[in-house]
């Protein structure tokens, strides 16, 4: 199998490595950088605990062959926290217990950022739902995620983002 | 990824190059252009594609990006449905094109799947094409010529697929490009589907309908498109012109059903019953036509200098 070297930034750093066409972006991410944040779930798109960031773009990275990211950026969960501190929508997945067996967690960390990079006004329950319409927590974790994801908004625009969600709503 | 052979991957950054990819195609050694890989890279998972090649369309300036062609717009066909979600002032002329492209999968998919590889992938339930089709929207479609020389036609929309998965590209032919029209004078434009969950599924029926109003708020003309009702999406011209003339009442509105359900034909499966699938067809058809009218109505009469922009 004839494998190429692939030259990428991954969460800022310039990342070489080798890869065949027939991987995955997914795979290579963890098997050959062993950034093993990202997880495959149903390698069909629908789950979206792959998701990653590729030149700024919310994707699944089962879905992207290893190929195409050269001259790329990717940003994985792993770039999420930054000298030791947690991302604040880490911080509150941690507040609000949004994770249960935790496997779907990276991926609803990468689709929360990617939205609340773009959608800083987030309230709507219903918005929240539809753009995480394509992550699965096979474990129906998804109140308390809906909720740590609007409370981290509140958050970002310095609005209380510690009290209740019951008391908040 | 076990499933796949041995496969050559291109990334080419001009048409020419592609072009030349493309053409070294053989029964045994298939060679597939890749937009958003949202499908194929599904198939070749599963095992029901095995290409030798993969060719990369993303690189290739003309077939990403949406820019002003006219009065109407071009876009690229591998441009990614998010960067069209964005795009307000397309969104403008054409809501009902861009609502129908941001109901493709979710936020991750729409990061990379694109209106060419909707259309190209030919699926019937596909949600972009009866939008497309309503629009009036037409394929650029490229191919190569001796000495490196590229050769483009141009053809409607809804003449490019052909049944589930086939499409009436001629080997060596690439899709290049989307163009929509400039919106009729006082135009509106609407897509609707029914799926049985609120988000991330495959249409049971889609309707896309384009209206144009005259002074008094008639319709003057009218493009109506159904998916998932037929082996294709379908033009429905009678649906047209049983709404053109009117103020779209209620009498309009249930010639519209009637010559919607007529033009149905659609197959029992997981998703739908024929007999469902053909009632919510007209249900459908007359909710997008009154969200396209009200739009028309919303938009008013657009001035020549707007037209010019």
């Amino acid at each position: 199998m004839s494998r190429q070297v692939i030259d990428t930034i991954v969460n800022g750093e310039p990342v070489s490595f080798l890869a065949s066409p027939t991987q995955t972006l997914l795979d290579a991410l963890r098997d050959e950088l062993g950034l093993t944040g990202t997880k495959e779930g149903c390698g069909s798109g629908d789950c979206g605990a792959c998701s990653v960031q590729l030149d700024g773009r919310l994707v699944c990275s089962c879905l992207v062959l290893a190929p195409e990211a050269q001259g790329r950026r990717i940003d994985t969960v792993e770039g999420l926290a930054g000298n030791g501190t947690l991302h604040p929508l880490q911080q509150q997945f941690l507040e609000q217990a949004a994770l249960q067996c935790g496997f779907c967690t990276p991926g609803f960390l990468m689709t929360a950022t990617y939205l609340l990079e773009r959608r800083p006004d987030l309230e709507d329950e219903r918005e929240i739902r539809e753009a995480l319409a394509g992550n699965l927590c096979r474990c129906t974790g998804y109140q308390n995620i809906v909720d740590a994801v609007r409370l981290a908004a509140r958050r970002r625009r310095g609005l209380d983002g510690r009290v209740s969600t019951r008391a908040a709503t | 990824m076990n499933a796949m052979p041995e496969l050559r991957f291109d990334a080419p950054s001009t048409l020419a190059e592609a072009l030349q990819l493309m053409a070294a195609q053989a029964p045994d050694a298939p060679v597939r252009p890749l937009s958003g890989g949202s499908d194929l890279i599904v198939q070749m998972r599963s095992g029901r594609t095995r290409p030798a090649r993969i060719v990369d369309l993303k690189r290739i300036p003309e077939l990403v990006g949406i820019r002003r062609d006219g009065g109407g717009w071009r876009i690229g066909a591998a441009t990614p449905c998010a960067v069209i979600g964005e795009h307000a002032a397309l969104r403008a002329d054409w809501p009902g094109v861009v609502e129908a492209a941001c109901l493709i999968g979710s936020p991750q998919v729409q990061g990379r799947a694109s209106l060419g590889g909707n259309l190209c992938n030919a699926s019937p339930a596909a949600d972009s094409v009866p939008a497309l089709i309503a629009a009036g929207a037409t394929a650029i479609v490229v191919s190569a010529v001796g000495g490196g020389a590229l050769q483009r036609r141009e053809v409607p929309v809804e003449t490019l697929p052909q049944g589930p998965g086939r499409t009436a590209l001629a080997p060596g032919e690439l899709l290049e490009a989307i163009r929509l029209p400039a919106p009729p004078a006082r135009g509106g434009d609407a897509y609707l589907r029914l799926i049985p969950r609120s988000e991330m599924d495959i249409a049971v029926v889609g309707c896309g309908v384009s209206l144009g109003l005259d002074a008094n708020g008639r319709i003057a003309s009218a493009r109506v498109a159904l998916g998932a009702v037929a082996p294709t999406a379908l033009l429905v011209p009678a649906a047209a012109e049983a709404i053109v003339g009117s103020p779209l009442d209620d009498a309009a509105c249930r010639r519209l059903e009637e010559t919607v359900r007529a033009a149905c034909r659609p197959i029992d499966d997981k998703r739908g019953t024929a007999a469902y699938r053909t009632r919510v067809a007209g249900v459908l058809a007359r909710r997008a036509a009154l969200a396209a009218f009200e739009r028309a109505g919303a938009a008013g009469p657009r001035n020549a200098e707007e037209c010019a922009q």
